[in-house]
């Protein structure tokens, strides 16, 4: 059976963690011998395969449950009541949060945002996804799991996900006819396809906004001393699926309405590159996409859109491979990303040399999101002044928006760039909202006055998360929600980052439990710039922002939680001695501690 | 406050959960410790063996995490006497090798310890009085009080103490060059 998860993976060391990926689905876990075994038919170090199954989230070296259940615990879902949900299904069926039940039929996990918080509380079980869960659902739920009845036979409903397109724009109102683009881009050398991309001002929408054409020429280029487009020299395409940040889910919606268009727009970059091979790296949460996606690729292959000559042009071959992810945010970051293509832990690698010339395998490989690849798409099909016929100067076109939070109608809203957040929230309507977080916990909480700000690379960046707040929300927990969201998912690789967001979250933990001091707040604000400035990639560079931006604009939301004393610590040093009394059977004076003195 | 008589600084040192190596170290400074007490005069220290602390010391050198309550009384009486107070070496800042039993329940290890162990004779738990009892979890001390200074190092360098307190004598911010809080 294990020789023929392997063989059907291609049999390679890159192929590993999708070799892990179904070993975890076929043993609820990846024993110690499947391990040794990988490693002597993979030729890797045993430590190798370890580290990978340790680094993903969803891989396991104990067994989980018959059902396993992990709740999505983005904020959004926990606004929604997903944090007691969890509770009351881990109560129902007598198990701990985090660990398997007994007799190995569940166990229940909290998971990173799932990317459908305007729909939450979401979860997945076996992989399979629930959305809009509530309190009945959970009772009837713990009952199935206690009867053992298999997913097919639980209510169809559960696992039913919307798109929720609430606002449809340049992108999403037109049809794209399948082919349309190839037809033209296969008229077109590399020159003429990138200077057309570069004409529309296409940057990356997975929220940096590197210039899309810029990317693909220095692909093409490839590295210093080769010759720019030399055939000899293997080039890959990858599309950026691991829609990780929190509330950001307008991928997972153009994957399902648009399959066609993300391919589309792979191909075409293909075609100007010169690659032959492409990668789909789809996030693991989004596993339920699968089928249908290979689906969609098989049927681009017996139309001629996909393989060898395409649409009939002479040497215009490219194939889509589709790879998972198991569960870890970094993955998002392109050079992580990459790694975990190779089969390894996803550590970001050190930049420069850049993917564009030293990517995957060591190729020249581009990484686009997979609205950048629909966008780019459509530019080839429709032209580049359709495009700039909406957005602003340096952020041309539209946005894709993923609404959610405390609005009335949370979904996806495609608005031109340059539209200033109050008319969003006004769509939505967010009535009289306390703040926003823009791009994610990446990105930016503006509060009220700053809603006339504008969406666009000049102002107000973002891959496309837009999480609304109530004046009724506590906007140091959300902080503190964000904060342990990074401390979880850091990768672990350099220190600043994997040693600041721990020390970040048991600050903001203290402060928030009522334990924290003026000075708490001076070393909080002193550690922040330590992990900001010395961390190795983009995750720590960002952990500290939801903490630094809440307090710049709502001092007196921390101000009010400290006290006046000089310190306190930040744990109950009486109930630190508990044990110890209880062993020794000791109550004299010197068995206690005062929490201050 | 000086010393009334001598005018000059007053320090106290104390070894909390730790080995003493971190004051061997300071030690280390050899001759220039005649120089340093022209300046300063040691209150409580193991170096006097005064047992606690004068009302006002100036500076307050803090060896080892915390292990228990005694310890945490101890690092109490110093940040009420000090003005500075300062966490030196490893185990202060960060529990050190002390804080490697965090990893076992304490009931675990005061089981294995005095109960099940091989060769013990009587088994008990110890619980006279006179024993300070154990905290859960060995701390570093910065989680219990305000500490002012950290000098790093497993033991920090007899330099580092050097620099440190010629600089504060100087009444300049303290700074460690980076050779010498560079260990690689």
């Amino acid at each position: 059976m294990l020789c023929e998860i392997v063989d059907h993976h291609g049999g390679e060391a890159t192929s590993l963690l999708q070799v892990l990926i179904d070993v975890q689905m076929r043993f609820r876990c990846v024993p110690a011998g499947v391990m040794t075994f990988l490693a002597e038919i993979l030729h890797l170090p045993r430590t190798q395969i370890q580290a990978v199954v340790e680094f993903y989230s969803f891989l396991s070296v104990t067994s989980t449950g018959r059902f396993d259940v992990r709740f999505s615990d983005s904020v959004t879902d926990q606004l929604l009541g997903s944090r007691d949900l969890a509770t009351r299904l881990c109560q129902r069926l007598g198990v701990k949060l985090g660990e398997t039940r007994a007799d190995d039929a569940v166990s229940v996990h909290l998971t990173s945002c799932t990317g459908l918080s305007d729909q939450g509380p979401a979860a997945l079980v076996n992989g399979q996804v629930l959305t809009r869960l509530d309190g009945d659902r959970i009772v009837q739920m713990a009952d199935f799991i206690d009867q053992e009845i298999d997913l097919d036979a639980w209510p169809k409903a559960w696992f039913r996900v919307e798109d929720q397109v609430q606002l449809e724009g340049l992108l999403l109102a037109e049809e794209l006819p399948l082919g349309a683009c190839l037809e033209r881009a296969g008229t077109l050398d590399a020159v003429g396809i990138i200077s057309e991309i570069d004409r529309s001002g296409l940057r990356g929408r997975g929220g940096a906004g590197f210039k899309t054409a810029v990317k693909w020429r220095f692909c093409y280029e490839g590295a210093e001393g080769t010759l720019p487009g030399d055939p000899s020299i293997t080039r890959y395409v990858v599309c950026n699926a691991d829609e990780g940040e929190p509330g950001t889910f307008k991928d997972r919606v153009l994957l399902s309405r648009n399959a066609h268009d993300v391919f589309e727009g792979m191909t075409v970059c293909a075609r100007a590159i010169g690659a032959l091979r492409g990668f789909l790296y789809l996030r693991g949460e989004y596993r339920y996409l699968l089928d249908t996606l290979l689906k969609v690729l098989e049927a681009r292959r017996s139309r001629g859109l996909l393989g060898r000559n395409i649409l009939g042009v002479e040497g215009f071959d490219f194939n889509i491979e589709i790879h998972l992810g198991a569960g870890a945010y970094i993955c998002g970051e392109e050079s992580a990303l990459i790694e975990s293509l190779e089969g390894k832990p996803g550590h970001p690698r050190n930049r420069p040399p850049y993917p564009v010339t030293h990517g995957y395998l060591g190729q020249p490989t581009v990484v686009n999101n997979v609205e950048t690849f629909v966008a780019a798409a459509r530019i080839m099909a429709f032209g580049a002044d359709w495009f700039l016929s909406e957005g602003t100067a340096q952020s041309t076109g539209t946005k894709m928006l993923s609404v959610s939070g405390d609005c009335e109608r949370p979904g996806i809203y495609e608005v031109p760039f340059g539209t200033p957040v109050s008319v969003v929230m006004h769509r939505c309507g967010a009535d009289d909202p306390m703040g926003v977080q823009v791009g994610g916990p990446s990105g930016t909480f503006i509060g009220k006055a700053e809603f006339e700000r504008i969406l666009g690379f000049e102002d107000l960046s973002t891959g496309g998360s837009m999480m609304v707040f109530s004046q009724a929300r506590d906007v140091v927990a959300i902080a503190r929600g964000f904060t342990h969201f990074f401390a979880h998912e850091s990768c672990g690789f350099c220190t600043p980052c994997r040693v600041g967001t721990s020390l970040l979250r048991q600050l903001i933990d203290k402060i928030a439990e009522g334990h924290g001091t003026p000075h708490d707040l001076v070393e909080m604000t002193q550690l922040a710039a330590i992990v900001k400035n010395a961390s190795h990639c983009g995750l720590g560079q960002t952990a500290a922002n939801p903490l630094m931006q809440t307090l710049e604009r709502f001092p007196e939301r921390y101000q009010e939680r400290l006290k006046t004393t000089l310190f306190e610590p930040g744990f109950d040093l009486d109930g630190a001695l508990e044990v110890s009394r209880q062993m020794t059977g000791r109550a004299d004076a010197n068995a206690h501690l005062t929490q201050v003195g | 406050m000086a010393d009334l008589v001598t005018n000059k600084i007053l320090i106290a040192t104390t070894s909390l959960a730790g080995c003493f190596g971190c004051h061997m170290s300071f030690l280390d400074i050899d001759e220039r410790f005649f120089t340093l007490c022209e300046h300063v005069v040691f209150d409580r220290s193991p170096f006097t063996d005064i047992k606690h602390c004068g009302e006002h010391v100036d500076v307050g050198l803090i060896e080892g995490g915390l292990c228990n309550a005694e310890n945490v009384a101890t690092l109490r009486e110093f940040r009420r006497h000090v003005k500075i107070l300062v966490a030196v070496g490893a185990c202060a800042i960060n529990g050190g090798i002390p804080a490697m039993r965090n990893h076992i329940p304490l009931k675990e290890c005061l089981e294995e310890s005095y109960l099940q162990a091989i060769g013990i004779d009587s088994p008990q738990i110890p619980n006279d009085p006179e024993l300070p009892l154990l905290l859960d979890r060995v701390r570093p001390i910065h989680e219990v009080v305000k500490v002012d200074y950290f000098l790093p190092g497993c033991p920090p360098s007899a330099e580092v103490f050097w620099t440190f307190l010629m600089d504060l004598l100087a009444a300049r911010q303290p700074q460690l060059p980076e050779a010498q809080i560079h260990y690689d």
